[in-house]
């Protein structure tokens, strides 16, 4: 019983350590292209996630163009060329997508800039005229008042 | 007055939200429309021992409709290929997408055959290269095998109608 349990626990050994290994470089290769590449299937999800039919046809063909030489430009112009820009989870920066790309530091200037001038207009509301010495009288006679009545 | 401005911006990001309610992010338009249909050199599923290219559909105009036995809309849209064999106003190349050519031939036994022929692309790589993601999927190519419109999802007699076939005639008229 003993030995039994003791060569299952080896087994599972060489499992885990199978699982582990390093993955080779064509394998970061394809999984970072994979990555960058959006499964039409599955819209919100990239081919190396996916687990849909086409995302496995499609790592397939990764795999094959890596090891044919390809590099990963040609891979995912390959990609673009049959699937169009929306695969790509990085959209290229044109014409097109300069609102996508410059948008967002637009809005960011346009609010900096709102927010400047909403403080300076409501600064200049505020008129600085100091007290007179009449007026400092009464202020400080009307702040001592409570005091006064608290003591009382 | 001084509430002008945000209602104006509510009423541009509404009216633009409202506009996405009604698109449909399935459809991503192709890159091949107006580019040549992809060559390829496929075994006929009646025939294995023939092979089919698209040059031989040369001079005509001519669908390929991207189809597969595993594929429920493909059933729904079949009835409307079969009506439309009838009227012979357009060939029709079926692409019999990554399926086993025997449960391909059971069903269009069962469903009825309204191809020219069909060609079997059991791995999915000619899929792969007409950017196929969901079938079925309908391409009209012209005389000179340039793709000039790509339908997504089923064909319906209203899709047909109304943009299929006029462009057929347009190309046909030349």
């Amino acid at each position: 019983m003993k030995t039994l349990l003791v060569w299952l626990m080896l087994c599972m050994a060489t499992v885990t350590m199978a699982n582990t290994a390093q993955p080779t470089a064509e394998e970061v290769r394809l999984g970072k292209i994979a990555a960058e590449l959006r499964c039409l299937v599955c819209q919100n999800q990239s081919i190396a996630d996916s687990h849909a039919d086409l995302a496995v046809d499609l790592r397939r063909e990764i795999g094959e163009q890596i090891a044919a030489g390809r590099s990963d430009r040609q891979i995912i112009d390959y990609m673009v060329d049959r699937y169009g820009e929306f695969v790509l989870y990085r959209p290229p920066f044109k014409i097109t997508t300069l609102l996508l790309w410059l948008g967002p530091a637009l809005l960011l200037i346009v609010g900096v800039f709102t927010l400047r001038r909403s403080l300076k207009t409501r600064r200049a509301l505020v008129i600085d005229a100091p007290l007179d010495d009449e007026e400092r009288r009464r202020a400080e006679a009307l702040l001592a008042a409570p005091r006064e009545r608290d003591a009382s | 007055m001084r509430y002008l401005l945000p209602l104006g911006v509510f009423i541009v990001v509404a009216g633009f939200l409202f506009y996405g309610l009604n698109l449909n992010p399935r459809e991503v338009p192709s890159p091949l429309v107006g580019k040549s249909a992809p060559a390829f050199q496929l075994a006929r599923l009646d025939a294995p021992a023939e092979k089919f290219t698209p040059q031989e559909m040369a001079g005509k105009v001519w669908l390929l409709n991207v189809w597969a036995s595993w594929c429920v809309s493909c059933r729904a849209e079949h009835p409307v290929l079969v009506e439309l064999a009838k009227q012979q106003i357009v060939p029709v190349v079926g692409l019999n997408y990554k399926d086993q050519p025997d449960d391909a031939k059971k069903w269009l036994q069962h469903f009825g055959d309204p191809y020219l022929l069909s060609i079997s692309d059991i791995d999915g790589r000619v899929g792969i290269d007409f950017g196929v993601y969901g079938v079925p999927e309908t391409f009209v190519i012209d005389q000179k095998g340039i793709i000039r419109y790509k339908h997504i999802g089923p064909v319906t007699a209203d899709s047909l109608k109304e943009k299929i076939l006029p462009l057929v005639e347009r190309l046909t008229r030349g």
